[in-house]
C-alpha cells in the first residue's frame, strides 16, 4: 500500500534557478516576460516567508528562504519555474482554506509586486520539462530554455493514489494543491455523502474540511489507530474521540478494495465486503517525491533525489531541498526541514560554509478545536522511557519519551502550545535531568527551574 | 432588643500554657467565635501569643468526642446513653475495689482540667474510692518545682509575679524557650528591657530563639544547672554578696549547703568545667547577678524535666535566698508553669504525694480533710506517681483507671509499653474532647464526652498564683457534659450522692475555698478562704485575684516571703545541697536526645493541629542536630532520620542547626500516632525520674540517629481528612498531616515505586475529574482531582526522595471555589500561574507573613525588625517570632 509519509504536503514544486548577475556570466533574468499569467494575482509554492538571521546584507530580505541569496549587490540573477497557474502560496494553509477559515487570496505567500521588487523573475503554470546538465539548461513546456549557474530542485510529492480500480473516476481526488481545494469545496455541501481514505495528517485536514462544510464524512483508515506514525494507541483513541464528535465517521482496519461507480463515483467497497456509498472520494493517503526531473536527468536518486549535507545532487551544480529530496535516508515530508535546508542552501549561495545535518521533525495537525503535536521518535523503543501527563476531563493526553538523559520524542494531545518547546529540547539534544521533574509542564516550569 | 445584634464578648481565658492570658470571646453564632486579648486581665494585659490568637481556628466540631462509647463485647466502640456509661464506669470500678481493693483503681488527671474539675476527681479518688492513686500529667511539667518549692519553703509556693519582670534589672531564663513557650510574658520582658535596661540572660543547651535575644548565652551542658547555680552560691559568699541578715533571721542549713557547694564547685574554673562553658561566661554571669539586686530567676522544663530536676530548683532557690532576693518588687526565683491550670491541681491537691489544699498525707492532714469531706474510705498514704502509676498497671496492680483530658499514649515517656499496659485494664475509662487521640486508640471501655475550652466553666490559677474563671461562651454540643458532673454521677452511682451533690462550679470552688481555709490558721500557704462564700454572681464575675485570698489578705496578695514567713515547721526556709551528679555514659546511644515544644504548637496538637495558621511555623516533626554532627552521618537538611533509643524509635524530618551542642538532638513532643506516622518521641523518652518530684527526665535520653533513606518524598493536598488506617499508605510509608485552610496537607516519604502510589490512589474511590502525571523511570508520579464545580479536592505529588515538591504553591487551591485553566495546565507541577506571593514557612504566624515576604522585605530594603514590621506587620503582635525574624536579617546579611 501506498502509506508512504503522510506528514504533509507542504512542498513546493519550485524549481528555482540562479544565475550570477552580470559579471560576464549571464544575463539577468528579464523574463517571465511581462506574461499574461504574471497577471494572475494568485498563489502558488508554500515555503513561508520567514526571517533569516545573522546573513549580513541580506537580513532586509525577507521572502522565500532562498531569496536571501540574493543579496542588494544583485549577486545572483533569480528565476522560479513552477508548474502551477498562481503565485506562490502557502500549502500548509490548504485544509484551512477548506474548512473555511481564510480565503484563498490569504494562503498566498507575497503579492507579485514583491517578488518583483526584488528582482525574482517568477515563471509559473510553466513546468520545467528537462535538465540539459551539460549545457546547464533547463527546458520549459512552452519550449523556453533557462541558463543556470545554479539549480536548485523543490519539486515536493506526488500525492498517491491507491492502486484499486475505479481510482480514476470523476469524484475521486486528491488533497495537495489549491484545485484539489477549489473541487472539494465545490462538491462538500449539505447532504454530500464523503470518503477520505487516509488516517493521517491530510486526510485528518481533509476529513475534517469536509464535515464542517457539510458534507456526511467517512475517514477510512488502514491502520489500527490514527496517526499511528506519531500517535501511540492512548493519543489515537483521544484523537479518533475528537473526529468522531466532529460527526465524522472512523473506520481503522478499513482496507479499501475499490471505488464504485461507471461515470462517477458512487461509493467506496472494502476488503470486507461493506459498501460506504460517496459522492466524492479523497485520498489521503500519502505522497511520493517526485524526483522525475532529476531521474531523468541521470541524477542519483533513491526514493527521492539524493543530496549531502551541502544539498548538492550527484551534480554540484544542481541542489535539491523539501519533499523532494533525500538527505541521509531521510525524506522529509513536512515543512520544517524544507526551511532549515532552504536557509542552508541560501547561505551557501552568500557564500557561507553552512551544512544541513538534518532535522527534528514535528507535527501538527491542524484541525479545528483538535490540537495534536509529534516530534522525534514516539515509538517505544528500548531503553526509552515515557512521561505521560494527562487531564481527561480537559482531554489533554502529553507523553514525553526520553532516552538516555535526552528527550526524543513528544506527543501532544489536547494541549499543543509547548510543541516547540520540546522540538527544541529533541533538536539541541538537551540534557533533560535538571528540568526531568517539570518537563510535562513546558517553558513555564522549566523557567522556573532556570 | 435586636436579635441581630452580636452577642457580648466574653471575658475567659487561653487554654494554654500556665501565663494564663484573659481573653475575650465573642461568639459569632455559628459555633466559632472571634478571639482577642482582654486588655483587662493583669496576666496579659491585652496581648495574645499567636496559638491565643489562633484559638478561633480550633473551635472545630467535626473532632469532637460528642457522645459517650462503650466498648461491646465484640470489642467495637459504640454510642451509648450517659446513664449507661456511667453504670458501666460505677460498677466496674466498685468490682476492682471488691475483687483488688482501691489502690487497684487510679486516676489520671490533666493541667487543663478546671480546677472544679481537678477537685471532683481528686474527692472522690481519695476521699471516697480510698485511693490516692490520682497523678496528673502535671508531673512531666512542674513536679521538680513543687518538690524544690517544698523543700525550701515547706510549701508549694511561687513567691512572685509578673509584675516582678517589670521591674527587674536582671531577668535569668535557665531552661526555658520563654520566647516560644511563654510568648506574652517573653514581651514583657522584652518591654521591660526597653524601659529600664533590664538584661537578659539565657541559659539553655540550646541557642534557641529565647537566646537569641539574650545579652549573655550560657550554652550550659545538659543537666548542669545545679552545679552553675552552686557555683554562683559559692561565688555570692566570696564575693560578700549575700544577704546574712535575711540568711539568718528567715533561713536554715545554709553553712552546710554552703560548704557542699564549696566542695563541688569551689571556683569559677570549677563550675566552668561542671557545665561546659568558658569561664569568661561563668564570670560574666556571676558578676551580673552579684551586682543587681533586682534579678529574677525564670525556670521551667529544661529544669524540671530532669532526674535531678529537684536539685536544680533548690540550687536556683538558694541563691535567692542567700541574698534575700525573694518576695519583692522585682526579684525573686519563678517557675513558669506550662500548662492553663497546673497551678489549680497542686491546689486542689491533684497529685499522688498530696491530699487536698497543699496538704499532704501526715496522719493529721488525713484526719483533718476526712472530716471535711466526711469520707470514711480517705486514702492514708501517697499514691503512684505518673510513670511508677503505669508501671503499676503494667505489674498487673492497678486495674481500673480513669484518664481525664490528657494523652499519655504519647506524653509519657517509654510511651510504647504505657500503650501496652492501657490494655491490660480491667476497666479503662476515657474522659475526652477529641476523638481520635492515640490514647482513645488503646481500646479504653468507656468514653466520656468532655467540655472542652470554650464551654468548661469553672476557674484556672496560673504561674503567679492568679485565679482566673474560664467561661464558657458557647453551648454544650451533643450529649458533652463537663468532668465534675460525671465524677458526681459516678460518686452517686457508688452511694456517695450526699457529697457530690453539687448544682455547678460554683458550689465546688465554694467548698474547695472553705478546705483551703479549714483549720488552716495561716499554717498552709493556700487560703482562698476568703472567696469560700462568694455568691454565684460574685463568682460568675470573679475577678483575677491572687492567692492566698484570705480573712487577711481580703484582695489576694502579689508577693510572699520578703519577710520570711515560711510554711516550714519553723517557719524558716531551708537551703538544699544539690546531689553530686555522675556522668552517666551513653553507650551504644552516642547522643542525647532533648525533647521539647515549637512555637506555635502546644502538647499533643488535638487543638493547635486544627490551626492553619499554627501549622504553618513548623509542619512536621524534626530532629534538631548540629551540622559537625549531621555531616559525617551524610545528613542533609530536609532528609529524614530515624532517631532511635534503647526505648524507641521515630523518623523525623532533619533540621541541621548550628545552635544545637554537638552530640545532642532536639525533637518536639507534639506529634502522635493521630498526625504522623512515626512522628511521637515519647516512644523514645526513657523514663528515669527525679527521686524527689517523681518528674521524668524527659530531657536526655541516650539516642542514635541514621538517615531513613525514602525512595519517593512529596506530599498530598485534601479537602477533607483522609482515613489512612482505612486505605493504608504504600508500605514502609512515612507521613505527617498539618491543618491547612480548606483542608489538610500531609507530608510523605516512602519505599514505595510510584508506581505504587498511582495504585493507592486508585483506591480512594476519588471524583472522576483527575490529571496525572506518570515518569515512573523517574521516580515521580503525581494527581489531582477535582470536584463536579472544578473545585481541587486532592493533589498528590510524589517523587524522588532528593528533590521533594512544596505544598506551598498549591495550597491555597483548597479554599478556592474553581482552579483556573492556566493553574490547571501546571498544577501537577507545583506551580500555580503568574506570580502569586510569596512562600515559604510561617514566620509571623498573628499576620500570616511567610519566610519569603521576609526576604522580600530584607531585599527591599529594611534593615531591622521594626522595619519589617513596618512593612508587613510581622511581629508585631505577640511577638514570638521576633527572634526568628531577627535570624533571617542575619542571614540575609552574611552573603552566602
Amino acid at each position: 500500500m501506498g502509506l508512504q509519509r503522510v506528514e504533509t504536503h507542504e512542498n513546493t514544486p519550485l524549481t528555482p534557478t540562479l544565475s550570477p548577475a552580470g559579471r560576464g556570466g549571464f544575463p539577468p533574468y528579464r523574463l517571465p516576460l511581462e506574461s499574461p499569467l504574471h497577471l494572475s494575482p494568485t498563489g502558488r509554492g508554500r515555503l513561508r516567508s520567514r526571517r533569516v538571521r545573522g546573513l549580513p546584507r541580506v537580513e532586509t530580505l525577507e521572502s522565500t528562504p532562498l531569496t536571501p541569496a540574493l543579496s542588494p549587490s544583485g549577486r545572483y540573477a533569480v528565476a522560479v519555474v513552477g508548474a502551477e497557474q498562481q503565485l506562490a502560496y502557502n500549502r500548509v494553509l490548504l485544509s484551512d482554506v477548506l474548512a473555511g477559515k481564510i480565503a484563498v487570496a490569504a494562503a498566498q505567500l507575497k503579492p507579485a509586486a514583491w517578488w518583483r521588487d526584488r528582482g525574482v523573475t517568477l515563471l509559473y503554470g510553466n513546468p520545467a520539462t528537462a535538465i540539459d546538465r551539460a549545457a546547464k539548461t533547463v527546458a520549459l513546456a512552452d519550449g523556453a530554455r533557462l541558463p543556470y549557474q545554479h539549480l536548485v530542485l523543490a519539486t515536493g510529492s506526488h500525492p498517491i493514489r491507491l492502486p484499486v480500480p475505479g481510482m480514476d473516476l470523476p469524484g475521486v481526488r486528491t488533497f495537495r494543491d489549491l484545485a484539489d481545494v477549489a473541487a472539494l469545496m465545490e462538491a462538500a455541501k449539505p447532504g454530500t455523502r464523503a470518503v477520505v481514505i487516509g488516517g493521517g495528517l491530510l486526510g485528518l485536514e481533509a476529513a475534517s474540511g469536509m464535515a464542517g462544510a457539510g458534507a456526511k464524512t467517512t475517514l477510512v483508515h488502514l491502520m489500527d489507530r490514527l496517526m499511528e506514525r506519531q500517535l501511540d494507541a492512548r493519543a489515537g483513541a483521544l484523537l479518533r474521540q475528537a473526529v468522531e464528535a466532529r460527526g465524522i465517521e472512523v473506520l481503522l482496519e478499513a482496507s479499501t478494495a475499490r471505488v464504485e461507480g461507471t461515470d462517477h463515483v458512487t461509493g467506496l467497497r472494502l476488503a470486507d465486503g461493506r459498501l460506504i456509498p460517496a459522492d466524492i472520494v479523497v485520498v489521503a493517503c500519502g505522497v511520493r517525491p517526485n524526483a522525475d526531473l532529476a531521474r531523468a536527468a541521470g541524477l542519483a536518486c533513491n526514493r527521492g533525489v539524493l543530496v549531502d549535507d551541502t544539498l548538492s545532487t550527484s551534480d554540484p551544480a544542481i541542489h535539491a531541498m523539501g519533499e523532494c529530496a533525500e538527505h541521509r535516508a531521510a525524506v522529509y515530508g513536512l515543512v520544517a526541514p524544507a526551511y532549515e535546508q532552504a536557509r542552508v542552501l541560501a547561505r551557501r549561495f552568500a557564500g557561507e560554509d553552512a551544512l544541513y545535518e538534518g532535522s527534528s521533525v514535528s507535527t501538527n495537525l491542524k484541525v479545528s478545536g483538535v490540537h495534536v503535536f509529534s516530534a522525534g521518535d514516539v515509538t517505544s523503543g528500548p531503553g526509552t522511557e515515557d512521561i505521560v501527563l494527562t487531564d481527561r476531563a480537559r482531554g489533554i493526553y502529553r507523553r514525553l519519551i526520553v532516552k538516555d538523559g535526552r528527550l526524543i520524542g513528544a506527543v501532544l494531545y489536547g494541549d499543543t502550545a509547548d510543541g516547540l518547546f520540546y522540538l527544541d529540547l529533541i533538536t539541541n539534544r538537551t540534557p533533560i535531568a535538571a528540568l526531568r521533574a517539570d518537563l510535562a509542564f513546558g517553558p513555564v516550569a522549566h523557567n522556573a527551574a532556570a | 432588643m435586636n436579635a441581630l445584634s452580636s452577642a457580648p464578648a466574653i471575658a475567659t481565658t487561653c487554654p494554654y500554657c500556665g501565663v494564663g492570658c484573659g481573653v475575650k470571646a465573642t461568639p459569632d453564632g455559628r459555633g466559632g467565635a472571634l478571639i482577642a486579648g482582654d486588655a483587662a486581665h493583669p496576666a496579659n494585659l491585652g496581648r495574645l501569643c499567636s496559638k491565643g490568637a489562633a484559638l478561633g481556628e480550633t473551635l472545630a466540631p467535626d473532632t469532637r468526642l460528642l457522645h459517650p462509647m462503650m466498648r461491646g463485647a465484640d470489642g467495637v466502640l459504640a454510642e451509648a446513653p450517659w446513664d449507661a456509661a456511667l453504670d458501666r464506669v460505677a460498677s466496674g470500678l466498685r468490682a476492682v475495689i471488691d475483687q483488688h481493693g482501691p489502690q487497684a483503681v487510679a486516676f489520671y488527671l490533666s493541667g487543663q482540667l478546671l480546677t472544679e474539675d481537678y477537685y471532683a476527681a481528686n474527692k472522690l479518688a481519695k476521699g471516697f474510692l480510698g485511693t490516692a492513686n490520682v497523678d496528673t500529667n502535671s508531673r512531666l511539667c512542674m513536679a521538680s518545682s513543687v518538690a524544690g518549692h517544698k523543700r525550701a519553703f515547706g510549701s508549694d509556693t511561687v513567691p512572685g509575679c509578673y509584675e516582678d519582670l517589670d521591674a527587674a534589672d536582671l531577668i535569668i531564663l535557665t531552661g526555658s524557650n520563654t520566647a516560644w513557650c511563654h510568648p506574652v510574658l517573653f514581651r514583657r520582658m522584652v518591654a521591660a528591657r526597653a524601659a529600664r535596661g533590664t538584661k537578659l540572660v539565657v541559659i539553655d543547651p540550646r541557642r534557641t530563639a529565647t537566646a537569641e535575644e539574650a545579652d549573655l548565652f550560657l550554652p550550659i551542658a545538659h543537666g548542669s544547672d545545679a552545679a552553675l547555680f552552686s557555683g554562683l552560691l559559692v561565688h555570692l559568699a566570696d564575693a560578700g554578696a549575700l544577704d546574712p541578715a535575711f540568711i539568718s533571721a528567715h533561713t536554715e542549713n545554709f553553712a552546710e549547703t554552703l560548704t557542699q557547694a564549696r566542695a563541688a564547685t569551689p571556683d569559677l574554673a570549677a563550675t566552668a568545667a561542671a557545665t561546659g562553658l568558658v569561664a569568661e561566661e561563668v564570670a560574666a554571669f556571676f558578676a551580673l547577678f552579684r551586682d543587681t539586686h533586682r534579678t529574677v530567676t525564670c525556670y521551667s522544663q529544661g529544669v524540671n524535666q530532669s532526674a535531678v530536676g529537684t536539685d536544680k530548683v533548690n540550687a536556683i532557690l538558694n541563691c535567692h535566698l542567700a541574698t534575700g532576693r525573694i518576695g519583692k518588687p522585682g526579684m525573686g526565683p519563678f517557675s513558669l508553669t506550662g500548662q492553663p491550670n497546673a497551678m489549680g491541681g497542686r491546689e486542689v491537691g491533684g497529685l499522688a504525694n498530696q491530699l487536698a489544699a497543699h496538704m499532704g498525707f501526715s496522719p493529721a492532714e488525713v484526719d483533718r480533710v476526712r472530716r471535711f469531706w466526711d469520707a470514711p474510705a480517705i486514702a492514708a498514704a501517697e499514691g503512684h506517681k505518673a510513670v511508677q502509676m503505669f508501671d503499676a498497671i503494667a505489674r498487673g496492680e492497678i486495674k481500673a483507671l480513669w484518664v481525664m483530658g490528657t494523652n499519655p499514649a504519647v506524653s509519657l515517656p517509654q510511651a510504647r509499653e504505657v500503650r501496652a499496659a492501657l490494655g491490660m485494664l480491667d476497666l479503662f475509662v476515657l474522659s475526652e474532647n477529641v476523638v481520635g487521640n492515640d490514647t482513645a486508640a488503646c481500646a479504653p471501655h468507656v468514653l466520656l464526652p468532655a467540655a472542652a475550652w470554650g464551654e468548661k466553666d469553672g476557674t484556672v490559677t496560673n504561674s503567679e498564683r492568679r485565679i482566673s474563671r474560664q467561661r464558657p461562651f458557647l453551648p454544650l454540643p451533643g450529649a458533652v457534659r463537663p468532668d465534675w458532673w460525671a465524677l458526681a454521677q459516678v460518686a452517686a452511682r457508688l452511694g456517695h450522692g450526699a457529697a457530690f451533690a453539687w448544682q455547678g462550679p460554683a458550689d465546688i470552688f465554694r467548698e474547695h475555698a472553705a478546705l483551703s481555709g479549714f483549720e488552716n490558721q495561716g499554717t498552709r500557704d493556700f487560703d482562698i478562704s476568703g472567696l469560700a462564700t462568694l455568691s454565684d454572681a460574685a463568682y460568675e464575675s470573679l475577678a483575677p485575684v491572687q492567692w492566698p485570698v484570705s480573712a487577711e489578705a481580703r484582695e489576694g496578695r502579689a508577693r510572699l516571703f520578703a519577710e520570711g514567713g515560711f510554711f516550714t515547721p519553723n517557719g524558716r526556709a531551708r537551703f538544699v545541697a544539690p546531689a553530686r551528679v555522675e556522668a552517666a555514659g551513653t553507650g551504644d546511644f552516642p547522643f542525647l536526645l532533648n525533647t521539647g515544644r515549637v512555637r506555635d504548637h502546644w502538647h499533643t496538637m488535638t487543638r493547635t493541629g486544627l490551626s492553619p495558621r499554627l501549622a504553618g511555623h513548623i509542619r512536621a516533626p524534626f530532629v534538631a542536630i548540629h551540622p559537625e554532627d549531621a555531616a559525617p552521618l551524610g545528613l542533609q537538611d530536609g532528609a529524614l532520620a530515624r532517631v532511635t533509643s534503647a526505648h524507641g524509635t521515630a523518623t523525623l524530618e532533619v533540621r541541621i542547626d548550628a545552635g544545637q551542642q554537638i552530640g545532642t538532638l532536639f525533637a518536639p513532643i507534639h506529634w502522635s500516632d493521630a498526625n504522623a506516622s512515626d512522628g511521637a518521641v515519647g516512644a523514645l523518652v526513657h523514663k528515669h525520674t527525679d527521686p524527689h518530684s517523681g518528674q521524668p527526665d524527659l530531657k536526655a535520653t541516650p539516642a542514635t540517629l541514621a538517615p531513613a533513606p525514602m525512595r519517593s518524598r512529596g506530599f498530598l493536598l485534601a479537602r477533607r481528612r483522609l482515613d489512612l488506617a482505612a486505605a493504608p499508605l504504600p508500605a514502609g510509608s512515612w507521613w505527617a498531616r498539618a491543618a491547612l485552610d480548606g483542608g489538610f496537607g500531609w507530608r510523605l516519604a516512602g519505599e514505595g515505586a510510584p508506581q505504587d502510589w498511582a495504585d493507592w490512589v486508585e483506591r480512594l474511590n476519588l471524583p472522576e475529574d483527575r490529571t496525572e502525571l506518570f515518569d515512573l523511570p523517574g521516580g515521580h508520579y503525581r494527581t489531582a482531582a477535582f470536584d463536579a464545580d472544578g473545585r481541587l479536592v486532592f493533589a498528590l505529588l510524589m517523587g524522588p526522595a532528593e528533590a521533594p515538591q512544596a505544598w506551598d504553591a498549591l495550597a491555597g487551591l483548597l479554599v478556592e471555589d474553581a482552579v483556573s485553566p492556566q493553574d490547571r495546565r501546571i498544577l501537577l507541577s507545583g506551580r500555580r500561574a503568574g506570580a502569586r506571593g510569596p512562600c515559604g514557612p510561617l514566620v509571623c504566624a498573628c499576620f500570616g507573613v511567610p519566610r519569603g515576604a521576609i526576604l522580600e522585605a530584607i531585599a527591599a530594603g529594611d534593615r531591622d525588625a521594626a522595619g519589617i514590621g513596618a512593612r508587613l506587620k510581622a511581629g508585631t503582635n505577640c511577638g514570638s517570632c521576633l527572634p526568628e525574624i531577627g535570624q533571617i536579617l542575619q542571614e540575609a546579611r552574611v552573603p552566602a
